[in-house]
């Protein structure tokens, strides 16, 4: 008997140091990874603060030698470039799109969430089954159906769509909305509370973190989409960020001006890093519930 | 949609050609980023020191997407002065002209790809961290390795994440659209043709709406036809606690 826990604790302690050696091992692993990986964000922030002949050397310099500020001033004062409206431009539709997915998403899940009547089931499926449908697959009619209405190259077409609802938002609100308790509804109602008033008094406040993850990930969606307007958008002072990178690459530039678009990605980087840095809960829950890189 | 675009499409080279180049970015880029950001997970769940910081530091790139991403990895595979072939010239490599070589450039955008496997990285994490205790210990005394309590219990247990995962995947890879367009407009010689910068160049570029939505169309059915058939061969490896589904 004694033999057999002596055996037990002598294979425990033996269990215990492959612990030790396979987390030295795995740490070793995980630093190269992550300075692998880390290695292109040094290389773009090194690369923005360079002159354009510090950026054209090789090897790559880890540090700049001189550092050029002015890149990031040439940004917004370089009148060729449009950087602060398109940046601005950027903005204006990602707060809308969140104001939109917000409050019709959560108007959408409120009725699917509370009110079960003859085919709401089948409403809900149709509703969930556009989930499936790849935005190329939707994007022409959508496009020929603004052009009809005159909003080609306005910003609309990029806030318009939000304030119908998205499939995949209202799917995540309803299954929120399902766990309050019926009891709150019943008081609100003996209250006297009009049905609007139970959307807008009692659930919307209690759904605070459910509506922060909704509202990060619509606005993550706007902020970094490119397919989208660079069908609607033609004039330059209309382009959101993405377009108007993108077209920095053209050949109004000899040499294309990598110190600049990197300065340029930095800051278009950086509304989405502030979201994490504030929210980083919800990020993660965001990012787990839907699969979004 | 007329039948007329069905026949001319059947016979469009173009269109071959954007399925073959997104077929072979999904197959290559898809399993290998799932493979890497669930040993990655594995590896961070094993209370490793600093494992919050190699969480946060394995995700921080996944922040940099769309265009800001595409604009840097185009900098970074510069023949000259960029950081790949930089890292390259370490192993003794030649510069290689990464966009501007048809064997090269779909394989630097699947390179690429590897960039963003924080974020399943990190979904991966929420499962594992979801896998209860006890089962592990009962492996553990059961006598079960590290490789058989991983098999019957750890995977089984994670493996609704790992078939929402290989979907999301999917579907996404069937889209790749920002990278053809920002970094090589399809090229060189249509070797980054992709499906959608398919579509894209067809309906507004070349006006032909209908013919471009009737590609959209074959995209959708694919799309659904793909799930279909992942849901169904998953049924075989995939556990649901309580014997529902998701």
């Amino acid at each position: 008997m004694s033999e057999v826990t002596h055996d037990a604790s002598s294979k425990r302690i033996i269990v215990k140091r492959k612990l030790k050696l396979s987390q030295i091992v795995g740490f070793l692993i995980l630093l190269a990874v992550t300075i692998t990986m880390l290695s292109p964000v040094w290389f773009m922030l090194s690369t923005s603060l360079k002159t354009t002949k510090e950026m054209l050397m090789f090897p790559p310099t880890i540090i700049p030698k001189v550092f050029a500020w002015e890149n990031f001033r040439e940004l917004f004062t370089n009148t060729e470039i449009k950087f602060g409206q398109q940046y601005k431009n950027s903005l204006i539709v990602g707060i809308f799109t969140v104001i939109g997915t917000v409050l019709s998403s959560s108007f959408v899940a409120f009725g699917f969430a509370r009110y079960k009547g003859k085919g709401s089931g089948l409403m809900f499926m149709l509703v969930l089954s556009t989930l499936m449908l790849p935005y190329p697959a939707i994007m022409i009619p959508q496009f020929l159906l603004f052009m009809n209405l005159g909003l080609h190259d306005s910003l609309l077409p990029l806030i318009l769509p939000a304030f119908f609802g998205s499939a995949y938002m209202i799917f995540l609100l309803r299954q929120f909305f399902s766990t309050l308790p019926d009891e709150l509804y019943n008081a609100g109602r003996i209250d006297g509370c009009s049905e609007f008033r139970l959307y807008w008094n009692i659930t919307l406040p209690l759904a605070g973190p459910a509506l922060a993850t909704v509202a990060i990930f619509s606005f993550i969606w706007s902020w970094n989409d490119l397919l989208t307007p660079v069908l609607y958008l033609d004039s330059q002072e209309n382009f959101t960020l993405p377009v108007g990178m993108a077209a920095m690459l053209s050949s109004k530039f000899r040499l294309a001006p990598w110190n600049l678009l990197m300065a340029a990605s930095i800051l278009s980087v950086l509304p989405i890093i502030v979201l994490f840095a504030v929210a980083q809960k919800r990020f993660v829950e965001g990012i787990v519930l839907t699969g979004i890189k | 949609m007329g039948l007329n675009n069905f026949k001319e499409l059947f016979q469009d080279e173009q269109f071959y050609n954007s399925i073959m180049v997104t077929l072979k970015y999904t197959l290559i880029s898809v399993p290998i980023t799932l493979f890497l950001s669930l040993m990655f997970a594995i590896l961070i769940n094993q209370k490793i020191p600093f494992n919050g910081f190699f969480r946060t530091a394995m995700y921080f790139p996944s922040m940099i997407s769309g265009v800001s991403m595409a604009l840097l990895w185009f900098w970074v595979f510069n023949p000259q002065a960029g950081l790949f072939n930089y890292g390259l010239s370490f192993f003794g490599i030649d510069p290689i002209h990464w966009f501007l070589d048809e064997n090269y450039a779909l394989w630097a955008l699947i390179i690429m790809s590897f960039w963003g496997l924080g974020a399943g990285m990190l979904i991966f994490l929420a499962g594992l961290q979801g896998v209860p205790a006890h089962l592990l210990e009962a492996a553990r005394l059961d006598g079960a390795g590290r490789w058989k309590t991983f098999w019957n219990v750890t995977f089984p247990m994670i493996s609704p994440v790992f078939l929402f995962q290989l979907i999301i995947g999917v579907i996404e890879s069937f889209q790749v659209f920002t990278q053809a367009y920002t970094i090589t407009r399809g090229g060189p010689n249509y070797s980054t043709w992709f499906y959608v910068y398919n579509i894209y160049i067809n309906a507004f570029k070349n006006f032909r709406y209908g013919y471009a939505s009737t590609m959209a169309w074959i995209l959708l059915v694919a799309v659904l036809v793909v799930t279909y058939f992942i849901m169904r061969t998953s049924k075989r490896y995939v556990y649901y606690e309580g014997g529902g589904s998701k």
